[in-house]
């Protein structure tokens, strides 16, 4: 079913993807940038390509690629298609995180802007309080998972509408703002550890995608054939959590994303997780760098939030997949 | 005949209700055994210790001499299967992937080796599903997809089989291969432990009949021994007639008991 050839051409095919967007995308903007002459190290070019695009292309790279990975690990968690990033009430967290920071005026704490470690923070706590009331006792149920996370995300929201209630004028704009989610230019130093962090979340998502298989289809399924339930659901959860509590940091939410790519992959490569966790991440990725080109470059100088982007590209799209009516490719 | 399972005292309680009151029950290789019983016996709670996911329950339930709840997963995936009640799929998978997913416990890395193809294209042919291996699962009729579980469960290559109602929606004709299929896997040393409402089936075909009633194990012996009148009219509350079936196996003829049909034409709600 899932041969070497077939699992290489459907990954193959996707890295292709996030690869080209990577290459191309910086080069695309507001300003000509000539890859020779940035490489020949001319300013402005130089600067505009390497300090300016290049970090915020890989940023964009690795949030879609996240958020369509914990979409498909919250799918397979839950058993439900309609599942994304921010079902669980991590999303929320980070956010509340985020606001306390804007509404106090807290710049940074550390090295790091004080919104993403108060994000950071947010999330972890939501984690810790969803993982710590979901399981009771030694088992863990998916349905009180769900029941839990969307409690907390409902707590946090309100906290986080009172908040925006409270804040004076500044600090609402910021709010505003940073709920509609952004890409921004970051320092190679934040990138590569936000690389590491992710790209150990691929390699667990890949390892265990023939149990997310199981999982997918059910708890009783997946308990009688070779799988300890209990870690599993635990490992899953954190894993998406992780992934979504990272980039929501620093990137603020963009929906979408974590809903679409996983769907219309299925649509492509079927329901297989060896196939489905790899390519949801590649073409996440690549996905969300060509939204954030049209963000930054359709009406420059100024920006439209990538989160209007990622549904008003990737949605009609989808429709057209839906309506197609194709099946599965490999199937 | 090699033991596979003996439960002493196995009790479990759910809240304030007691499901199972201390069973006491030996499987063996090699054995077709049915378990039957009325609605809310505790026949699927016992299936949940059986296969090693329920861990909340008292007494002593030994697989191959080992508390259950001490095996490790993975080795329990290589022994035992369990076919649920009602699998609902949620997402795209083929019958041929659902039937895969059978092999996971095998599985070393992320790749089928030729044995699994082997296994899997063997199942699929035993259980007459190859026909429509390619078929999203969800499209398939309630009967095919029982049998694309059930060959998913001999993918797995368990030396114990256990199913939660296996022939429930499935046409008379398979309903028949499905028992023949048990029957043949118990002769070649697989012990089957089947969870079913059917008892003519069963008691065509299994070597014995476990009844379950409140809870606790009402009769425990060869069908010939277990269905009697008194039997039938105690625990499943039905008038019956045991006739004798074509092999010689007992075939029951039931009825409601005349006091307690329902007032025919006149519902009282």
């Amino acid at each position: 079913m899932v041969d070497r050839r077939r699992f290489w051409t459907a990954v193959g095919a996707a890295a292709l993807f996030f690869l080209s967007a990577l290459a191309v995308t910086p080069l695309i903007g507001s300003s000509d940038v000539a890859f020779s002459r940035a490489w020949a190290g001319q300013s402005p070019d130089r600067e505009i390509l390497f300090q300016v695009r290049l970090p915020r292309v890989l940023l964009a790279g690795l949030a879609g690629g996240a958020l369509a990975l914990a979409g498909v690990v919250f799918q397979a968690l839950l058993r439900d298609a309609l599942a994304t990033p921010y079902t669980l009430g991590v999303q929320s967290g980070a956010a509340l995180g985020a606001v306390i920071a804007i509404c106090f005026g807290w710049r940074a704490i550390g090295a790091f802007p004080a919104v993403w470690f108060s994000g950071l923070v947010g999330a972890a706590i939501t984690i810790m309080v969803v993982v710590g009331i979901a399981s009771e006792g030694r088992r863990m149920s998916s349905f009180t998972l769900l029941l839990t996370g969307v409690t907390i995300n409902a707590i946090c929201m309100a906290g986080i509408l009172f908040l925006h209630y409270t804040a004076g004028f500044t600090e609402s704009f910021t709010i505003v703002r940073w709920l509609m989610g952004g890409i921004e230019s970051m320092s190679y130093n934040t990138l590569a550890i936000l690389t590491t962090g992710i790209a150990a979340g691929v390699g667990i998502a890949v390892v265990k995608s023939n149990q997310l298989n199981l999982l997918s289809v059910g708890e009783d399924w997946a308990a009688t054939r070779g799988v300890h339930l209990t870690s599993l659901m635990l490992i899953c959860y954190l894993l998406g959590s992780f992934l979504t509590a990272s980039i929501t940091a620093l990137t603020g939410p963009i929906g979408f994303i974590g809903l679409i790519v996983p769907h219309a992959l299925r649509m492509v490569v079927g329901a297989d997780h060896r196939l489905l966790v790899p390519t949801s991440f590649c073409v996440g990725g690549g996905f969300l760098m060509l939204c954030d080109t049209v963000a930054r470059t359709a009406l420059a100088p100024s920006e439209i939030p990538v989160g209007v982007m990622t549904a008003m590209l990737g949605g009609p799209f989808f429709i057209w997949l839906l309506r197609s009516g194709r099946r599965s490719l490999w199937a | 005949m090699t033991l596979v399972y003996a439960l002493d005292g196995v009790r479990v309680r759910l809240g304030s209700a007691e499901i199972l009151r201390g069973i006491s029950l030996r499987f063996h290789e090699g054995e077709l055994a049915a378990v039957v019983g009325p609605n809310g016996a505790g026949k699927s709670t016992l299936m949940s210790v059986l296969s090693g996911m329920r861990e909340d329950y008292e007494g002593e339930c030994r697989f191959r001499g080992v508390e259950i709840s001490q095996w490790r997963k993975g080795d329990l995936g290589r022994r035992l299967s369990f076919i649920p009640q009602n699998v609902r799929i949620e997402f795209p998978f083929t019958a041929e992937q659902v039937v895969y997913m059978g092999r996971t416990p095998h599985c070393n890395g992320l790749f089928e080796t030729p044995e699994d193809r082997e296994a899997v294209r063997r199942a699929m042919e035993t259980t007459d599903t190859l026909p429509f291996a390619r078929l999203d699962f969800r499209v398939l009729s309630g009967g095919e997809r029982q049998r694309v579980i059930l060959a998913g469960a001999l993918a797995q290559e368990p030396s114990v089989l256990l199913l939660d109602e296996p022939t429930t929606f499935l046409d008379l004709k398979h309903q028949i291969s499905t028992y023949v299929l048990l029957e043949k896997l118990a002769r070649e040393g697989i012990c089957v432990v089947a969870v079913t409402h059917d008892l003519n089936l069963a008691a065509s075909y299994s070597d014995r009949l476990v009844v379950l009633s409140h809870g606790e194990v009402a009769a425990d012996d060869v069908p010939g021994e277990v269905l009697t009148r008194r039997l039938l009219n105690e625990v499943f509350e039905v008038d019956a007639e045991i006739l004798s079936g074509p092999n010689g196996r007992p075939w029951v003829s039931y009825e409601q008991p005349a006091g307690q049909l329902p007032t025919q034409g006149r519902h009282p709600w």
